[in-house]
């Protein structure tokens, strides 16, 4: 199945864009949806000592249908691929997918010479927008994940950014 | 002159109901989100707003402006008509609920029967949206949805039968008014005079058959997504799952509104010396959602056919029971 090219809107308006902007980034759903380890930590995100509802971003749908985000967290086999471009396609404008993990980076410990089991990266066949690394990125780096996905709709950032050393 | 009065009376309350809805289910929402993020040790939405009020308004901007989409397949009409038929009696029922003393759209003589017909045709609301997006799992849960309602509505009514025949109307404003004078005066507890003493047996049945008439946890087969992805609403997307949503929680309100009247004394005060008055009614109706949202985040799911056999081999016998005591109380005293 296809996507359809969608139009882009012919008129801009820009304080209107920016309130649908701030909604869609605070009511990011995600897809109840994990392949493999990550899924784990991806559910600790959601329970109580990280707390991924402050956000708005806890109401797991069970269908793409109603979901906003994808979190792709774990391993993507040759064989789950299909179901997995399935379910993007089911999700219905806008969309934004996460790959969570170092498999959905890019193969992450399975990638090597002459594997045949792996899809080495998320995006060699969706198009994700936010990276988090780790084997598997701590809660509070999908937090963080979550928190950068927001900057990228609202174009500003929540909290300020935690330097590091 | 009187004829327009009347005209907009009735305009400005059907304004006043759709907003009570509309608001009432956006809160609730999040009610249920902070509510569940507490039972659960969570803190909840937070950031969007003050104690997270925001959140509902992101919500909504975000399900509004999500992608209209119909999927291949379906059937177009009741696709799109579903939701709205679930909402539509929901804001029915509203109009003979008596919030306060002169505070209903229209006093029907027939009010509790008006809203047991409404109330059954919500179910319609669901089979026809789960038929209509072609769709295994959401067929199998407005399959399950139905055999719950039916099973639930008979001791529903049977208690609901029993408690009309003690107060002798079924006028909900009415039903209210002879609740007046006092906690001891409502048809839960009852000391005042013969009526019946088995009133706490049917309002646990009553509240009981609510939850499962709403599709409520631990009875909401509606959207077992363990089992059936998300049951009647899968193929639903942005605002057509809002406002299934929207009529879900709007028929929470009248379940809780109508235990509220039948059973808790509508806007009668608890203390004799204290006015009735709406406060009373909202909060006494607001109790009850917080019980049913405090049952939903305690409770597994139970299974299809315990949920079955606690109707047929339960419910129905103890209320038919409770049925031909409470006429023979009656009868007696």
């Amino acid at each position: 199945m296809e996507t359809k090219e969608l139009q882009p809107p012919i008129i801009h308006l820009a304080a209107l864009d920016q309130v649908l902007a701030i909604g869609r980034a605070n009511s990011l759903w995600p897809m109840t949806f994990g392949l493999a380890c990550c899924a784990i930590e991806m559910m600790a995100a959601g329970a109580s000592r990280f707390d991924l509802a402050r956000f708005g971003a806890e109401v797991f749908r069970p269908s793409p249908r109603q979901c906003d985000v994808m979190i792709v967290a774990g391993t993507i086999s040759k064989k789950m691929a299909p179901a997995v471009k399935t379910l993007y396609d089911q999700m219905p404008e806008p969309k934004w997918v996460i790959a969570m993990g170092n498999c959905a980076i890019s193969g992450g410990p399975f990638a090597f010479e002459g594997q045949y089991g792996i899809i080495e990266g998320a995006d060699k066949f969706l198009p994700v927008d936010i990276y988090i690394p780790g084997c598997p990125p701590r809660p509070e780096a999908l937090i963080e994940g979550i928190l950068e996905l927001e900057e990228k709709v609202t174009g500003s950032r929540r909290w300020p950014r935690v330097q590091c050393g | 002159m009187t004829m327009n009065i009347e005209l907009i009376r009735l305009l400005a309350f059907l304004v006043g109901i759709i907003a009570f809805a509309a608001l009432n289910a956006a809160y609730l929402v999040w009610v249920e989100r902070k509510g569940a993020a507490h039972f659960q040790r969570r803190i909840g939405p937070k950031e969007v707003g003050p104690y997270g009020l925001l959140q509902p308004l992101a919500d909504g901007v975000k399900l509004m402006t999500k992608q209209l989409l119909v999927p291949d397949g379906v059937d177009p009409l009741l696709f799109k008509v579903a939701p709205i038929l679930l909402l539509v009696p929901a804001v029915m029922s509203f109009v003979t609920i008596p919030f306060g003393e002169h505070l209903a759209a229209r006093n029907v003589d027939l009010g509790l029967l008006m809203i047991f017909a409404f109330a059954s045709i919500n179910v319609l609301g669901l089979l026809i949206g789960a038929w209509g997006s072609a769709n295994k799992y959401a067929i199998i849960a407005a399959a399950r949805v139905i055999s719950q309602n039916i099973a639930y509505e008979i001791p529903m009514l049977l208690t609901a039968i029993a408690l009309v025949m003690a107060t002798g109307s079924m006028n909900l404003n009415e039903i209210v008014a002879q609740q007046g004078g006092g906690l001891w005066h409502w048809n839960l507890i009852r000391l005042t005079y013969a009526a019946s003493p088995l009133t706490p047996i049917a309002f646990l049945i009553f509240f009981t058959t609510m939850l499962a008439e709403t599709n409520r946890a631990p009875f909401d087969m509606a959207e077992a997504e363990s089992e059936l992805v998300a049951g009647a609403f899968t193929e639903y997307a942005g605002m057509g799952f809002g406002v299934f949503f929207m009529g879900e929680y709007a028929n929470i309100v009248v379940g809780a509104s109508l235990v509220t009247v039948l059973f808790l004394g509508g806007w009668q005060s608890p203390l004799p010396f204290l006015p009735g008055s709406v406060v009373w009614f909202l909060a006494k109706m607001y109790a009850i959602i917080f019980t049913v949202v405090w049952i939903r985040w305690t409770y597994p799911r139970t299974q299809f056919y315990a949920l079955l056999n606690l109707s047929w081999k339960v419910l129905i016998p103890i209320s038919l029971v409770n049925l031909v005591l409470t006429a023979g109380w009656l009868k007696v005293f």
